[in-house]
């Protein structure tokens, strides 16, 4: 896709001398407006727009914010207060952080299920998969350092729970686990140290998922957009120009994103938080009910299903990791679960034990929940690892249109598609 | 210049060494940039404190800090002690005393505290599995099955003389390197 003929003209004598010299517009023009995409995308195709709206706006927040945030144990808590309450307009900008956080994840979560059901994850876009684990890997940590800047009872506890799971490495060599969690604390508990050195890799992450962004873009713009149909652009006539059709249908999606995500940030903006962190930091009393945020839940979940503290670490480890190897664990000969009986009803499955679990994380660790959580974790990893592999070589797929304009314009148009391919 | 005037392998050993040299020194320099996170020597300066047990009647517990973390300290009653004393070692989920003071003895009520002051038991009040902190300090706490206390998180249960029975903690409460100044003054670190 990225070799199709550059259309580019430089209209003006300016343009023409830019061109000869660095020739970003050209890329910008060949890229993002000439760009071939499949005439059939549908709305599930506009999250990775909006993804890129949430990182530009949680960057241009986050700069703000760190111009009057005070990274030290004795002030974190009361400078929040301060960008909350006397700042001028701190009350938007950090409403705007804050639930941006969740907003970003809702929307990752989408962009992840999409690719999913559509199997873009396969040949030919493992790389651009695997740099969408990455990116998912990076949010995490990034949203679990912020998190911790609040420096309130859930900002404290979170921390102190999440950097002891590394003390789990205890049991497979004595004193690692501690020598890393001290490392990571620098000192013998969480402390104003642990707060300081977390703001500043707060603040370098979110570029590290920028430059992450850019070469998942590259690599989605080498093997191409892959749509609901799952088959690849044949002929002229299976795509579309990126401008004006995508990027209208991408302005409208973010329009409706945007609306949703202004409701909270002025209706609901601590509706996602938790009260306890309206506390400040007490490192002698842990709150009675620790839960991380939402989008942590299925993983947390995870940790506690499992009986053994390292078995715990490891599964929700393994939980994301795993996402890396589906390219080759899927074995179906089709991508799209559209033309997939058997597996789609798995993969609603799949997407049940997903909701279950983030449930089951906001519940205490005991009784039916424990048992529940461990029935769907083992559901979770099922579905990769056994799911994945036998119905993928055994399902025989539904019948399939023989090109994307088929699929958009029926059979009728057979004729031409193959005319234009030829 | 024909090849054979030159000596290639004079070439091969300069590139070898130099590249070997600059990779060394590199490398060295990692080390430098992982340090400087461990605790520094001021931290590990704060790794003792002394405190006054005076106030501190039978029955009653206090928490003090030391290295930024809490550490229990409970004026146990004779029926606690005697309740403590009474477990078999073969009922204990973690059967080693975790005891800095004499480290890698059985888990028995004696080794987790000092001969002679037995009644008070000196612990670092975190519990062992990810590092909250259990309750049972004050009257009002639930103490857990086993009297002694209770970690909410994920619901570890430890006995009066702190040692893990039931839960996801791995191993009993930490007892931090103490000594006895006087009867009623204690030196932890
Ligand atoms: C900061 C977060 C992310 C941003 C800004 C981002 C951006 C984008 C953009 C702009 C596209 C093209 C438009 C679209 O198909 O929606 C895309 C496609 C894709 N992304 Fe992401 N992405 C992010 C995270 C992820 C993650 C976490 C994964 C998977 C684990 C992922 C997997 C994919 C795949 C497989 C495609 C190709 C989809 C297709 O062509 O069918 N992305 N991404
Ligand atoms: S931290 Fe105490 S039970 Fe998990």
């Amino acid at each position: 896709m990225s070799n199709h003929a550059s259309t580019y003209e430089p209209k003006s004598a300016t343009a023409k001398w830019w061109d000869e010299r660095l020739p970003v517009p050209r890329m910008m023009h060949d890229q993002f407006v000439d760009f071939p995409t499949p005439r059939n995308l549908n709305y599930l195709w506009t999250f990775g727009g909006i993804l890129t709206f949430c990182l530009v706006a949680q960057l241009v927040t986050g700069i703000v914010l760190a111009m009057h945030y005070q990274p030290s144990d004795a002030e974190a808590f009361n400078s929040l207060d301060r960008i909350r309450r006397d700042v001028n307009y701190g009350w938007l900008i950090q409403a705007m952080h804050a639930t941006g956080s969740s907003m970003f994840f809702l929307a990752v979560y989408i962009h992840i299920f999409r690719g999913l059901y559509y199997g873009s994850y396969r040949a030919p876009r493992e790389i651009l998969w695997i740099l969408g684990v990455f990116i998912l890997l990076a949010m995490m940590a990034t949203a679990f350092l912020g998190y911790s800047l609040p420096w309130g009872q859930m900002s404290f506890w979170a921390v102190t729970v999440i950097t002891n799971l590394f003390s789990s490495l205890d049991a497979v060599i004595p004193g690692l686990g501690t020598a890393i969690v001290q490392w990571l604390w620098g000192g013998y508990a969480v402390s104003g140290t642990t707060l300081n050195r977390f703001f500043s890799l707060h603040y370098l992450l979110p570029f590290v998922i920028f430059g992450l962004v850019i070469l998942h873009i590259w690599a989605l713009h080498v093997a191409g957009q892959n749509n609901p149909t799952g088959l690849n652009i044949k002929s002229k006539s299976d795509s579309v120009p990126m401008y004006p059709y995508a990027v209208a249908k991408d302005a409208f999606a973010l329009f409706a994103f945007v609306i949703l995500f202004a409701w909270f940030v002025l209706f609901l903006p601590d509706y996602l938080g938790h009260a306890d962190n309206f506390i400040e930091a007490n490192p002698l009393v842990t709150p009675p009910h620790i839960v991380p945020e939402w989008y942590f839940l299925p993983f947390y979940a995870i940790l506690r299903a499992i009986p053994d503290k390292l078995g715990g670490v490891i599964a929700m480890f393994a939980s994301i990791a795993i996402l890396a190897f589906i390219p080759w664990l899927d074995r179906s000969p089709v991508r799209s679960a559209k033309y997939r009986p058997v597996y789609k009803w798995f993969f609603w499955l799949f997407v049940i034990a997903c909701l279950a679990l983030g449930y089951l994380g906001s519940k205490p660790a005991e009784g039916i929940y424990v048992f529940w959580a461990r029935i769907f974790t083992a559901y979770y990893f099922a579905h990769f690892l056994i799911v994945m592999p036998i119905v993928g070589a055994m399902e025989t797929p539904s019948r399939m249109p023989g090109s994307i304009t088929e699929a958009v314009l029926g059979k009728s148009s057979k004729k031409s598609t193959s005319a234009d391919a030829h | 210049m024909t090849a054979d005037v030159e000596d290639p392998n004079r070439r091969d050993i300069l590139v070898v060494a130099a590249s070997a040299f600059s990779a060394v020194g590199a490398a060295s320099l990692i080390w430098p940039f992982v340090h400087q996170m461990n605790p520094d020597a001021g931290a590990q300066a704060l790794a003792s404190a002394e405190f006054d047990l005076a106030p501190v009647q039978e029955g009653q517990a206090i928490t003090v800090m030391w290295r930024g973390k809490p550490v229990f300290i409970r004026h146990r009653t004779a029926e606690e002690i005697e309740t403590a004393k009474k477990v078999a070692l073969d009922e204990l989920p973690d059967p080693v005393s975790r005891n800095e003071n004499q480290p890698g003895t059985p888990a028995t009520d004696e080794n987790r505290t000092i001969a002679g002051h037995e009644k008070w038991l000196v612990m670092v009040g975190i519990c062992t599995h990810l590092g909250c902190i259990p309750k049972g300090q004050t009257l009002a706490d639930a103490k857990g099955d086993y009297g002694g206390w209770f970690c909410p998180c994920h619901g570890s249960h430890y006995d009066t003389s702190g040692r893990i029975r039931k839960g996801p903690a791995p191993r009993n409460l930490d007892v931090p390197p103490y000594t006895f100044l006087s009867d009623t003054k204690i030196r932890i670190g």
